[in-house]
């Protein structure tokens, strides 16, 4: 049997690399903002923030869009008397859980999300969420996790979502693989069927799409994550004794091959199987990546931390599209996630996890980057001192992940690029 | 605790950034959790500010909590006061940081700083936006203006335009030149553009301009008791109000009345000119906030000829006058902040047209009713690049474009619906009429299949005979919802069980205007 090819890595990497750690304002959104895609994925669930006005209104500013049908999603606005007494809050819960389960039989997984407010309040929802499951069971699961900005930032909110979901997945000792992470239908569907193709005999997803979607977990169970960002679901899953499959994340041609392959080793797949099923849309992608890319090349980029997702993405933007990363800043470094993908980036970039924002800008506007990419707050004040921008938050708004989106997410980059090159003013 | 799915308005310390970030040399320092910096994209991406808000978050995170908040909020003072040098600086606490009790004006009062610090209270499980940006523009006033001479001249200041304003960045510029034509200098705008030396020299001018009474109010209040500067009541929305506004200054001002030019103004013509007649009588449910609404009503009612059959806003703090007005109108307001109250009455009353928010234009949409949108909460649609005011003459020409628009287009749709079964205009024709858009002969067949045989349907116990229901798909849309209900009603009334082609028009005769 022929080995598997390996990707080449750089000489040095940036597995060891320093980071450089600073604490000042931190320019990023609070977990809470999951929400925003976490619904539109779990077809059956709500979620209610209990939190304040300012928790309402990120949730609709985020959501960039007004209300079109009436939403899984909702805050429970603590009041003054909220706050006087913690007995009248759980009262006040139940209650607003009662009459929002009243009006809306077709949901089946509620998930109380904890929010700033209600943390220092010391609010219990896990006690709320068991209470709430012994009166509304079995027609509806209570479920709950912190979306605060003071424990999480961003994209930390699904993370904490998925674990919230672990401990009560049934027992299972079939030997099947879990896909871990909340990716748009069309690329899961995608990824899942790519999997399936090589002889994988059970592909499961966490987060199914509905509540009637069994999934097991056990000693059998593999686990591959799909988001750079899901290091307490990955730790809670090992708890239950799955094993994680380590890999680099699959963007573009080269990430969602090395990270294919990884379930192919584990599931003993051959490499003549791997190429087989791989050949083509490697082709399509490698096609795909080289014409989007091309304004990318020779251009230099520099992340603001966002989503966690800016460690893979400098990997694909380095390795496959030519640009060479000045800064890749990080609001948190996972290292057991994202280590694969650091040793792939040749040193050089300043890393950095946390931010002084201030700070930052004064080093982004030193380095005169190419393309800056960064939140929605930052995006047009630089674009007024003349650097090309791109919202990080598209990048987990829109399908990118796997081969046929590889070429979507290099596009994604040049558009800026493109545009400036295009206008005359 | 309350559910809430969407807000018409952000908490009290957004009010205060709509102030801080409308001035210059101003820097607002808040104590709030990592995550409270979204609310910097409002001004960035929906106003489209080519700055950041000159806001400095602490953005604590639980491991802070821990040790020792205070010092890092001190820190974060005295970090933006070296970077940005500020000519004053507020400060003040999101709904978590309140709930920490740090007291970020007792903090910032012991640095010492040597620029004025402008300590907020901000009750934020109490109050909203608008009250945030009223009572922060207070304080500045409150702190910063000072005693001083009037000019020789008459002036006034325009208070009340902050960031992230419905049309406020036109509206000083429309009404600036309303009062030039009266010979009338502006003094001072305020908050928007204003610098803490500008605040200081209020006091100059002869009398406020209430802009918006719902950032300023309390702030011209102050102003008349402290300097003795009287302020305009009327917000010059619209021609009636306009010409009263203008009235009203030239009594403060003690100006001669004399005729003043309005010769920008189309819309008295434009309403009275015969194309309009299709205006009469138009049903309209106003909902907004308290000033755009009376605004609104006043406009609906006067100057456009229509009926206003509903009349609400969601800030409670301007429920008196909106319900005074509402009553002038024969009518009951609508106090909420809640969306679903707003949509239930609207779908009660099936008014033909909506004028509202961004919300109500949503609402529109889902019930089929057009709806033009008067007020904030805003949307990066509400600053368009064009001159676009809502005041003064300018703004009266802009206001009646804009509430016609959505009906000519509900025109338009309902010639669509008119000629749906003509041959070349229906529902799956393109929107071409040349021969590459054709559709194929074989859908439309399926489509007037079904189209021949309607079901019948069921409702409240009246069943809708094929016929009926047919005739009534040829009656415009923008009011087949009124004509199904009132036949419903009409055949309870009468009890009858299955509604005819007889039944329709017998209940149209019945509900006859």
């Amino acid at each position: 049997m022929n080995a598997f090819a390996q990707i080449k890595p750089p000489s040095v990497g940036c597995g060891n690399a320093p980071v450089l750690k600073q604490r000042g304002q931190r320019e990023v959104f609070c977990g809470l903002t999951s929400i925003v895609w976490l619904h539109r994925k779990i077809q059956d669930a709500f979620f209610l923030v209990v939190g304040s006005r300012t928790c309402a209104h990120l949730l609709q500013s985020a959501a960039g869009v007004m209300i079109f049908a009436e939403p899984r999603f909702g805050t429970a606005i603590l009041e003054e008397k909220d706050l006087a007494g913690l007995a009248d809050a759980n009262e006040e819960l139940d209650r607003e859980v009662e009459r929002l389960l009243a009006r809306r039989p077709d949901i089946r997984q509620l998930f109380l999300v904890g929010s700033c407010p209600s943390e220092v309040i010391k609010l219990d929802l896990s006690r709320a969420a068991e209470r709430l499951t012994q009166a509304h069971a079995p027609q509806v699961r209570v479920l709950n996790f912190t979306g605060s900005g003071i424990e999480t930032t961003f994209t930390q909110g699904e993370d904490e979502c998925l674990a919230s979901m672990v401990p009560v997945l049934p027992e299972t000792d079939a030997e099947q693989l879990l896909l871990v992470g909340a990716l748009p239908d069309v690329v899961e569907d995608q990824l899942v069927g790519l999997i399936e193709a090589l002889g994988v005999p059970v592909v499961k997803a966490l987060p199914s799409r509905n509540a009637d979607t069994e999934v097991g977990i056990g000693p059998n169970t593999k686990f591959i994550v799909a988001q750079p960002f899901l290091g307490a679901t990955a730790g809670a899953l090992a708890g239950r004794g799955a094993q994680h499959l380590a890999a680099p994340f699959p963007f573009g041609e080269e990430g969602t091959t090395a990270w294919l392959r990884t379930i192919a080793e584990a599931f003993n797949v051959s490499p003549e199987k791997f190429d087989e099923v791989t050949a083509a849309p490697r082709a399509r992608a490698q096609k795909a990546v080289a014409a989007a890319s091309e304004r990318l090349s020779g251009k230099s980029v520099f992340f603001f931390p966002d989503s966690q997702l800016e460690i893979p993405l400098a990997r694909f933007l380095t390795r496959e599209c030519g640009m060479t990363a000045l800064e890749i800043g990080a609001p948190y470094i996972h290292r057991d996630l994202v280590s694969a993908d650091l040793d792939l980036i040749a040193e050089g970039p300043v890393l950095s996890e946390g931010q002084d924002v201030d700070l930052q800008l004064d080093r982004c506007r030193a380095a005169k980057p190419d393309l800056t990419v960064c939140g929605l707050g930052l995006a047009n004040p630089l674009e007024a001192e003349d650097l090309a921008t791109k919202w990080a938050i598209e990048l987990v708004f829109t399908p990118i992940h796997g081969y046929e989106q590889a070429g979507d997410l290099a596009a994604l980059f040049a558009k800026p690029l493109k545009r400036r090159e295009g206008l005359t003013l | 605790m309350k559910l809430t799915v969407w807000t018409y308005e952000g908490p009290p310390h957004v009010g205060a950034m709509r102030v801080a970030t409308a001035m210059k040399g101003l820097h607002y320092v808040l104590h709030a959790p990592q995550g409270d910096t979204y609310a910097d994209l409002l001004f960035t991406m929906i106003e489209r500010r080519d700055h950041r808000p000159p806001v400095s978050y602490t953005t604590f995170q639980a491991r802070d909590l821990g040790s020792d908040t205070a010092t890092l909020f001190k820190e974060s003072c005295k970090d933006a006061f070296d970077r940005f040098q500020p000519e004053a600086i507020i400060v003040g606490a999101s709904c978590t940081a309140e709930l920490i009790q740090d007291d970020p004006g007792g903090l910032s009062e012991s640095m010492g700083l040597p620029v004025p610090v402008i300590p907020l209270e901000l009750p934020s499980y109490q109050r909203k936006e608008n009250f945030g940006a009223s009572e922060t523009f207070y304080e500045i006033c409150r702190a910063l203006s000072a005693p001083v001479e009037r000019t020789p001249e008459i002036t006034c200041n325009i208070l009340g335009p902050t960031a992230l304003g419905f049309r406020h960045r036109d509206d000083v510029v429309e009404l600036s030149s309303i009062l030039e034509s009266l010979g009338i200098a502006v003094n001072v705008v305020a908050p928007l553009d204003a610098t803490p030396a500008d605040i200081q020299r209020l006091g100059v001018a002869h009398f406020n301009v209430m802009l918006y009474p719902e950032t300023c109010e309390t702030a011209c209040r102050w102003l008349e008791r402290e300097y003795k500067q009287p302020f305009t009541k009327t917000v010059p929305i619209g021609v009636g109000a306009t010409r009263d506004f203008i009235a009203e200054v030239k009594a403060i001002a003690g100006l001669p009345d004399t005729v003043v030019d309005d010769s920008r103004l189309r819309l008295p013509w434009y309403s009275r000119s015969v194309d309009s007649t299709y205006l009469t009588g138009k049903r309209v449910f106003i909902f907004g906030d308290g000033t755009h609404a009376i605004a609104a009503a006043r406009i609906a009612k006067e100057e456009m000829g229509f009926e206003v059959v509903g009349l609400g806003c969601y800030n409670r703090e301007f429920a008196r006058p909106v319900r005074a007005c509402a009553k002038e109108l024969g009518l009951e307001a609508l106090i909420t902040d809640d969306y679903l109250e707003v949509e239930a009455a609207i779908e009660a009353l099936q008014p033909e047209m909506i004028l509202g928010t961004q919300m109500e234009r949503h609402i529109g949409k889902r019930l089929g009713i057009p709806c033009a949108v008067i007020s904030a909460p805003v949307h990066v649609q509400d600053f368009p690049a064009r001159f676009s005011p809502q005041v003064g003459w300018e703004g009266a020409n802009v206001i009646f474009d804009t509430w016609v628009h959505p009906l000519v287009m509900g025109l338009e749709e309902h010639l669509l619906h008119m000629f749906r079964e003509d041959f070349e205009f229906h529902d799956d024709a393109g929107a071409s009429h040349h021969g590459s858009h054709t559709p194929a002969a074989q859908k439309r067949r399926v489509v007037e299949e079904k189209t021949d045989t309607p079901e019948p349907v069921i409702k409240d116990g009246v069943t809708w005979l094929a016929g009926a229901e047919k005739e009534l798909r040829k009656i415009p849309f923008f009011v087949r919802g009124k004509a199904r209900r009132n036949t419903e009603k009409f055949a309870v009334e009468q009890g009858v069980t299955s509604i005819s082609i007889e039944t329709l028009y017998e209940a149209k005769a019945h509900y006859a205007r």
